[in-house]
């Protein structure tokens, strides 16, 4: 292994290239002593391609870094590990190794991506925490990228729901990018992993982003997209993901939101439409844990005044002079009533006095 | 021929030092020669003198002539020796009576025709020479509206050298300033053309702004560029209650130093409101200089002290606020003593939520989390821990501007606001708290009594909104203060509930 893992981490060297070198010399070990006539005789292999396998030969201590490997509990899985996730090598360009942090996603268990924008409304927010907890609750795993916005959300929601998550990331799996996300980090490995195509070490490079989307789209058997611009990642996750042949579902929004200007081109493509998690079980024919019967229960049990404060709220935020112009409750009384709902758990301030509904 | 002596005054700050200045004319080699730790300015005053006593037609006998200002330890700066000088001179050659300068105080700038030019901080002067048991002032004739604020002592403003030597003399009659006790009061609230009725449709930042005023809490506008926080701010002095006689003196006598007076309208009658710059230094908020001027801080005494675009302030200019925000003086030390200046205001301070203005819009919002986090960064934690309400102040909308609803005026708003203050002026009588907002976390459990039903709101609230300590002692706070306002003396759970409403972005607010 200490030589399968030196080949691993030569770059920059075509992936495809590597496995079908890998496929010739059979081990790492014989491909580390290999002579460079050998080498040569490679016709797909470039003069440079040699000159950087020299390179590694020279500078790599593969002993050295396989120990360091060992000891920080990263597994590195090649891809004729029996291990290797079936799911991937379905695709063209599957990576030459995988390193993972914590379990890998179970082979034989469904798994949803839930991807967008990282810059996101608090609607998209809202719905992927909602979306990631309604599949983990029926077993899905969920895979994203842990990335801000979306991402994180999906993971936070199948956290919430009891369930297992997997991050793909774009840097070393022993890296917690962005920062902020370490909470996050930590809680999907106790409850999933962290997987990624970089050696550990990788800094996040913004090449590496587009790249792991593919592993995302591959990982997953249906896609949810929430949120995204006309141009973006999440977009090219999608596509990816359509020609890998899964099945892709959009988040609708509001037309004038340029937020889901991305969502309402992939669903003018023939993308599925998400209306409601329960509906997104059905057509996955998967039964519902709860029926949705409570949903209404919150509004019942409210008095007049906050039913009414609480019925204007939406998953877009308001501003307390906005909710002052439609319900013209005094702004002494409003405050009183938006700091109890806000006890209660039913909305939420995302910013000052700008307040949104909580789901259920 | 022979020794006089003058008495004169010098300021240090706000504090008044009254010098003597000595002359002595004698036979000997003619010279003109001055003496006494004084500055550069101060001895420039020797041609000054000549010159001007040369210019108003009287003629100095060619002798030895030697100046001495006491007491010789303090250092003596500024023009408004001048006009003490030439008095001095001239009584010690004989030109003017030797006792007609008794139990008198001379101030004044001269000009080299003679002319006596006006000097800053003439009031505090002037009170110190009434308290000090002098008759009588000498002022120049423009600072004279301003020396009869003193009040029971006689002001002779002079416009020229000769005049006042006219007057020494007996040749000539000036008769005192006209007292105008109480005048210049009449219109307590300083004229203001302000009114919160222009206000329309900002219900929220105006309740907001009631609630900070009646408990002396400092205020945080958060909005969109264009959301009239300024407008906002500015008319936050109509509805404090009016100054006291106390109150305006004490300010009078800061924008006195400073040199701030209207000539005609000396008396300050209306609440401050300083608008300060972003860009403002750290000595022109707080004050500084070899010898310490007062800074902004100090001339929002008794008033509002306003800073917009709060987040583009230097952070280290922010951080010396914070000492004077809690001690409401400030105090400027330097290697010849302190300096203390009042620094009792309300602050409020206005921000965008975030570089761009428009969030939490994301359709409109252009900025990264990076920068938003950034941006609200440069605001430190222990300075908004100062900061006791926090209100968002929405973009107006043209039905808002047009509207024929009357919206509530200042006038109704400040009864309430004086209400609550006198209040909490019974509540606090002799304890050295003025107001809520002054309340430290030892007080609280004294003044904020919770009920049963209050104590579990508030324990809920903790972890649902997740409180810090610091924001569970402002919630108190505030609410005491909406208590107040309702005239209730026992804080109920609606108060809490309208306070949790105004409290501060915490760190977990700040950024999402």
């Amino acid at each position: 292994m200490i030589y399968e893992y030196w080949f691993a981490s030569v770059r920059p060297l075509a992936d495809k290239k590597k496995i079908r070198l890998r496929e010739i010399f059979e081990t790492g070990e014989h491909i580390y002593y290999a002579e460079e006539g050998r080498l040569q005789e490679q016709k797909f292999l470039t003069e440079k391609d040699i000159g950087i396998i020299k390179k590694a030969r020279k500078e790599g201590k593969p002993g050295e870094e396989f120990e360091k490997l060992q000891s920080s509990y990263i597994r590195f899985i090649p891809f004729f590990d029996k291990d290797y996730p079936q799911r991937l090598r379905e695709i063209p360009d599957y990576p030459y190794a995988l390193y993972v942090k914590g379990e890998l996603p179970g082979e034989t268990r469904r798994s949803a991506a839930i991807v967008g924008a990282r810059r996101c409304s608090p609607y998209g927010e809202e719905m992927a925490l909602e979306y990631g907890e309604a599949l983990a609750k029926v077993g899905i795993q969920i895979i994203s990228g842990m990335a801000r916005g979306i991402d994180g959300a999906g993971h936070r929601g199948a956290l919430n729901g009891g369930g297992k998550t997997f991050a793909v990331l774009g840097c070393g799996a022993d890296i917690c990018y962005p920062r902020e996300h370490a909470g996050l980090y930590a809680d999907i490995l106790k409850n999933g992993g962290i997987l990624s195509e970089q050696c550990p070490g990788e800094p996040p490079l913004p090449a590496y982003f587009p790249l792991r989307n593919r592993i995302i789209s591959a990982l997953s058997d249906i896609i949810l997209v929430m949120e995204a611009k006309e141009r973006s990642g999440s977009l090219i996750t999608a596509d990816q993901g359509l020609e890998q042949g899964k099945d892709i579902y959009a988040l609708p929004g509001p037309v004038t939101s340029p937020l889901s200007q991305g969502c309402h081109h992939l669903i003018r493509q023939g993308a599925g439409i998400l209306i409601s998690p329960e509906e997104l079980l059905s057509e996955l024919n998967i039964q519902a844990g709860k029926s949705p019967e409570n949903k209404n229960k919150n509004e019942k049990e409210l008095e007049t005044p906050e039913n009414m404060v609480y019925s204007c709220l939406d998953l877009f935020p308001k501003s307390i002079s906005e909710l002052i112009r439609s319900t013209k409750i005094p702004s002494g009384k409003l405050l009183q009533i938006l700091t109890d709902l806000e006890i209660r758990g039913l909305i939420k301030e995302i910013s000052k006095n700008y307040y949104i509904k909580v789901r259920n | 021929m022979a020794f006089s002596s003058v008495a004169s005054a010098s300021l240090e700050g706000l504090h008044v030092e009254l010098i003597r200045v000595e002359a002595d004319v004698s036979s000997g080699l003619p010279m003109f020669h001055m003496v006494g730790y004084l500055s550069s300015e101060v001895k420039e005053a020797s041609e000054r003198v000549r010159t001007a006593i040369h210019n108003s037609g009287l003629i100095l006998p060619p002798r030895k002539t030697i100046i001495n200002l006491s007491p010789a330890t303090v250092k003596k700066r500024g023009p408004s020796f001048d006009l003490p000088i030439a008095l001095a001179v001239l009584l010690s050659a004989g030109l003017i009576p030797m006792d007609s300068l008794k139990d008198t105080l001379v101030i004044g700038e001269l000009s080299l025709n003679g002319k006596i030019r006006r000097v800053k901080g003439i009031l505090p002067i002037v009170m110190e020479a009434k308290r000090m048991g002098y008759k009588t002032c000498i002022l120049p004739a423009e600072n004279a509206p301003e020396g009869v604020l003193a009040d029971g002592i006689r002001i002779i403003g002079g416009e020229s050298l000769e005049e006042i030597c006219g007057y020494l003399t007996g040749e000539r009659v000036i008769s005192p300033f006209p007292d105008v006790r109480g005048k210049g009061f009449e219109n307590p609230l300083g004229g203001s053309l302000l009114d919160y009725s222009d206000m329309k449709g900002q219900e929220a930042v105006k309740r907001a702004a009631e609630v900070a005023v009646a408990g002396g809490h400092n205020l945080l506008l958060i909005g969109p560029p264009g959301s009239g926080k300024s407008m906002i701010a500015k008319r936050i002095p109509t509805i404090l209650p009016p100054l006291t006689k106390e109150e305006s003196m004490e300010i009078t006598k800061i924008y006195s130093v400073m040199g701030l007076l209207d000539k005609d309208r000396p008396l300050i009658t209306g609440r401050p409101f300083r608008n300060v710059h972003h860009t403002a230094t750290k000595a022109a908020l707080i004050g500084g200089g070899q010898v310490p001027s007062p800074g902004e801080i100090s001339l929002a005494h008794g008033g509002v002290l306003f800073l917009d675009e709060l987040a583009e302030f230097q952070k280290s200019v922010l951080e010396v606020l914070r000492q004077p925000l809690e001690e409401r003086k400030i105090r400027l030390a330097r290697s010849h003593g302190n300096y203390v200046f009042p620094a009792n205001f309300i602050l409020v301070a206005a921000m965008n939520p975030c570089p761009c203005g428009n969030y939490p819009d994301m359709d409109k919002c252009s900025c990264t989390e990076g920068q938003i986090r950034q941006y609200l960064g440069r605001v430190s934690q222990p300075f908004l821990d100062r900061i006791d309400i926090c209100i968002e102040s929405p973009r107006i909308r043209y039905e808002e501007l047009n509207t024929k609803e009357r919206a509530e005026g200042s006038g109704e708003i400040r009864e309430r606001v004086k209400k609550a203050r006198k209040i909490q002026r019974l509540r606090y009588e002799g304890t050295g708290i003025l107001w809520n907002s002054m309340l430290g976390v030892k007080e609280l459990p004294r003044y904020c009594v919770l009920g049963e039903e209050e104590e579990l709101l508030m324990k809920q609230a903790f972890t649902s909104l997740g409180l810090t300590a610091r924001t569970y002692h402002k919630i108190l706070k505030v609410a005491r203060t909406i208590a107040d306002l309702d005239g209730e003396e026992r804080i109920s759970a609606r108060h809490l509930k309208e306070a949790a409403g105004y409290r501060t972005i915490d760190k977990k607010y700040w950024g999402r």
